[in-house]
């Protein structure tokens, strides 16, 4: 509890970083979809520092309602993959190119 | 200096939560299997969630642990081992030339960014929300407080928002119906299907015809194997 919120906001900027990190150089969706559930992790251990040292629990409350909207957000992302799947039969984003002018 | 500004068990809680933290996101980026990396998500989420008991935000942990190891992880497994894509992917093929170099540049630029404006420590701004003082002693309390009270009508919106994911995952993931042709569905059917059904409706509805069957192929041999294999 008496750790300096600098050493958290570095270790959840890090985070930040390998998950964009992941999220350019993979090109699995599903691995992807991975890297930005580690970018919303790394906004919730932030919202959590904040709260801790700004003695305010609204940080809490927005870590609540993000956990909330990633998990809709996967449903909603695995749905389009599954449905994806069915036509391509493959998760590589690159076989994805029929939009693509 | 140390043991005094701070005590020794709360560095090591620290440690312990970032190598866990950082080792899992590692292993989420670089292993080829998804299957692994999934595994390696856990294993991030529980460092984050051990990072928020040192925090003293213990709902959270919990919420974090049911909601994220228990809930989204599992789907995640699910649809991998759903629609059979563990299969390698090949890490060491690049196919735009320079792609690599230029993300892990600009996410260098990113982070060195962030951690510059962190030391720089001007982002105090010492005013309090509406939500109330951090209770440490009632992180649950004073959080299911700011939730129903000052937060209530955003609590209402993510309940609705639920209800829509779960409606949309249900369309999207829906077989057609047989004997309907998709052309001619009055239903809503797969919301990305209509404008393109439009354009080249035919060979469209041919491969999906055939991944089906391939599909079913698969579906079929697996089962003849497990029943020949006792």
């Amino acid at each position: 509890m008496t750790i300096p919120a600098s050493w958290y906001l570095v270790l959840s900027v890090l985070l930040f970083g390998i998950g964009a990190t992941g999220f350019l150089i993979r090109r699995n969706v599903l691995v992807m979809f991975m890297c930005i559930e580690l970018m919303l992790n790394s906004a919730n251990l932030a919202f959590v520092t904040f709260s801790r040292v700004l003695d305010d629990v609204g940080g809490q409350a927005t870590v609540f309602f993000v956990l909330v909207v990633a998990a809709a957000e996967v449903t909603v992302g695995l749905g389009i993959v599954v449905s994806i799947f069915r036509r391509r039969n493959s998760a590589i984003v690159d076989d994805v190119h029929e939009m693509k002018g | 200096m140390l043991a005094t500004t701070r005590t020794i068990p709360d560095v090591l809680v620290f440690i312990a939560s970032a190598l866990i933290i950082l080792s899992g996101a590692v292993g989420v980026v670089i292993c080829k299997n998804p299957v692994h990396s999934a595994l390696s998500l856990i294993g991030t989420l529980l460092g984050v969630a051990l990072a928020f008991v040192e925090q003293q935000a213990h709902f959270l942990a919990a919420a974090q642990i049911i909601v994220y190891a228990g809930a989204i992880v599992i789907l995640f497994l699910f649809v991998i081992m759903f629609l059979g894509v563990d299969r390698e992917e090949k890490i060491s093929v690049e196919p735009l030339v320079g792609h690599r170099p230029l993300a892990i540049t600009a996410v260098g630029v990113i982070v060195g960014g962030l951690i510059a404006l962190i030391a720089a420590g001007g982002w105090y701004s010492g005013a309090h929300s509406v939500a109330g003082p951090n209770d440490p002693s009632n992180d649950v309390g004073a959080l299911g407080k700011a939730v129903f009270t000052t937060y209530l009508f955003a609590f209402e919106a993510t309940a609705l928002l639920l209800i829509i994911a779960v409606v949309g995952a249900v369309l999207l993931a829906r077989r057609q119906p047989e004997g309907r042709s998709r052309e001619s569905a009055a239903s809503p059917g797969p919301a990305l299907d209509p404008a393109q059904d439009a354009v080249d409706a035919a060979p469209i509805a041919s491969d999906a015809d055939q991944t089906d069957e391939r599909l079913g192929d698969e579906l079929g041999q697996d089962q003849d194997h497990e029943e020949v294999a006792p």
